[in-house]
């Protein structure tokens, strides 16, 4: 059997000494596949944002075991998980995070900048990228130009352009109305099926988790339930 | 990667132009500061040699009386130089290309209805040689002319422009205090002195003539004697004082009663003090250059804390501490630089302003400009690393939530 993409075991995460111990996640055992699309969904405080931040390669668990694809992720140096972070993980934040004053393209073109990809190739990729996710003829406008829904269409074509094999979402939809959320998940739910892409997303709405095949739930740092989503499969 | 991020500092000080060019300014003072500083100080430097060298190569100044000491009191009689010791140097100083008597004094000349004052000398062709005066037309005094006190002169370029104009002043009379002169020849323009003075505006005239028809008196001023080539002046100098004590028959136990100018030391002391007053000006100017590099410190740290979310994405999606680290780092050398170039070409203009309106030479140096250039890109780095690093630390996470 294929060894999960995902996949971790007890893992803690703890902030603080003493009285102020706090524990974000205690002793978390988790496994996702490649090609899952996965919804993880709690109360704030549960976990659910440093799970993220772990799995997203940001942060290291403070005990136990991390694996990504293989590696050992939860023990590597801060410009191995830049590195890791820049070749097989793209992100998606609630509040888009675009460069200001930056085109879509040049947006677009910023991950594979620091992969050191020629600059023509780049252009090429920005612009297959930015045709994905819907956004033909804006590539020379900048976020200010854009709508919110637009400005998470660049944001995920920038997540895309790498080709990355994971794909974190931090509440795609927190900053958007209904019809551009069920815009926006209906994306996601494309990439998921057409390009096998793995996509773990953070929600606390229960129908943008119902675009997933799979919610997990954190409760006071630990893994409450664990659901395969049935209509949506 | 290195001139994509060059690109990317670019496009960063592009968008924030009024605070960059704000920044810049300090940088831009300072550079130019010291450019102008060192330009203009070279200038004056090159500015005195000149003049010295045209006061006579290797030239050496006997005068009567010894040098006056400062706050000893009024100075006591003093016996003059005369022919005797001009004789007594011309017989026996070896190592001398001239000996030249030469009194002094300004006296009105006139030449029609013009006239002008001029600085008249009593000399012989001795002169021309010691102070390094060419004759460009006309001819040198006779041996008879000096030996007899002939009524003839040589005219300075000024003195011929006041009178002749353009046209030839050869044969023509000028009076000359009350001796009307005949006109024998011309002497080369040397231009301002340093210190501000016409030197063409002068007559030279037989040693003789000058003592019994101006200086009423037969007091010899000055020797000027000018070394050969090969012996130096503080030899030649020593020389001169045994000769002249010798023939002036002043006791071992006596000091001299005369004293000797080694002009070429005047000139070394000159030109060292101001090169050392280039020096300490470009030192005064390097200060506001590095006033300028804290403006770029203070900027740049704003830019990082301003920018901090910026800097969370870019960690977020594979940027590597280098990366963030050479992305301000290149921002504040570009910045600097930028700084550093503008800053060269206002010296300069400033500088070429100054040598025209001060008429000393444009001497821009090659090696203070490459100088500048490297120094404002070093201030870049150097004021610009300790806020790129700052950036570069940060917590992609901490960053991220940061608003």
């Amino acid at each position: 059997m294929e060894e999960p993409l995902i996949s971790f075991r007890d893992v803690w995460k703890i902030y603080g000494e003493g009285e102020a111990r706090v524990n974000a996640l205690a002793g978390i055992d988790l496994s996702i596949d490649r090609g899952e699309f996965v919804a993880i969904m709690g109360p704030s405080g549960s976990g659910k944002s440093t799970a993220m931040n772990i799995i997203g390669c940001l942060d290291t668990p403070s005990s136990g075991f991390y694996r990504f694809g293989g590696v050992d992720a939860g023990n590597l140096d801060r410009d191995r998980r830049a590195l890791l972070r820049n070749l097989y993980i793209g992100f998606v934040f609630q509040g888009y995070n675009l460069l200001p004053r930056t085109t879509a393209a040049e947006n677009v073109e910023l991950p594979l900048i620091y992969r050191g990809i020629a600059s023509a190739e780049r252009r090429e990729r920005a612009m297959l990228a930015l045709a994905q996710v819907g956004l033909k003829g804006r590539e020379r406008h900048t976020p200010a130009e854009l709508s919110g829904g637009q400005q998470q269409r660049v944001a995920i074509a920038r997540a895309i352009a790498s080709r990355p094999t994971l794909l974190v979402a931090d509440e795609p939809t927190g900053n958007l109305d209904t019809a551009r959320s069920h815009e926006i998940m209906g994306l996601l739910t494309d990439l998921n099926d057409k390009l096998g892409l793995t996509i773990i997303m953070v929600t606390h709405e229960a129908d943008v988790a119902a675009y997933a095949r799979r919610t997990v739930s954190f409760l006071d740092g630990r893994v409450a339930s664990d659901l395969t989503n049935l209509e949506a499969a | 990667m290195l001139f994509e991020t060059v690109k990317l500092a670019l496009r960063s000080v592009r968008r924030n132009a009024l605070r960059s060019f704000l920044t810049l300014l300090g940088i831009v003072i300072g550079v130019a500061a010291v450019i102008a500083m060192i330009t203009i100080g070279s200038g004056t430097t090159e500015k005195v040699k000149g003049d010295i060298s045209k006061l006579g190569s290797n030239l050496l100044v006997v005068r009567p009386g010894r040098p006056p000491i400062p706050g000893s009191g009024p100075e006591p009689v003093v016996r003059q130089l005369d022919e005797k010791d001009v004789n007594a140097l011309v017989r026996h100083l070896e190592g001398a290309r001239a000996v030249a008597p030469a009194s002094q004094k300004t006296v009105r000349i006139v030449y029609g209805t013009e006239s002008l004052a001029a600085s008249v000398t009593g000399t012989d062709n001795g002169y021309f040689v010691a102070r390094d005066w060419k004759i460009v037309s006309g001819r040198e005094f006779s041996e008879s002319e000096l030996r007899g006190g002939a009524a003839i002169c040589i005219i300075g370029s000024t003195v011929r422009q006041q009178f002749f104009g353009s046209g030839d002043p050869e044969g023509s009379s000028i009076r000359v205090g009350r001796v009307s002169c005949r006109v024998i020849g011309l002497l080369e323009s040397k231009g301002f002195s340093g210190f501000g003075q016409d030197q063409d505006n002068l007559v030279v005239m037989p040693l003789k003539t000058f003592q019994r028809r101006i200086g009423g008196n037969r007091d010899i001023q000055n020797i000027y004697v000018s070394a050969e080539d090969g012996t130096p002046t503080s030899e030649l100098q020593s020389r001169i004082e045994d000769v002249l004590r010798d023939a002036r028959r002043i006791p071992p136990d006596r000091d001299d009663d005369f004293g000797v100018r080694d002009m070429t030391q005047i000139a070394d002391a000159m030109t060292s003090a101001t090169t050392a007053m280039t020096g300490m000006l470009g030192a005064l100017a390097g200060v506001s250059l590095l006033v300028g590099g804290i403006g770029i410190m203070n900027i740049m740290l704003v830019s990082v804390t301003e920018r901090t979310r910026e800097i969370g994405i870019r960690l977020a999606i594979g940027a590597h501490e280098r990366h963030i680290l050479v992305q301000f780092l290149v921002e504040a050398t570009v910045l600097s630089l930028l700084g550093g170039l503008i800053g060269i070409a206002i010296g300069l203009t400033l500088a070429g302003i100054a040598s025209i309106v001060l008429q000393i030479p444009f001497v821009p140096s090659l090696l203070v400009i490459l100088l500048a250039v490297g120094f404002s890109a070093l201030i870049g780095m150097v004021f610009g690393f300790f806020p790129a690093l700052r950036g570069a630390r940060l917590d992609p996470i901490e960053a991220l939530r940061r608003e």
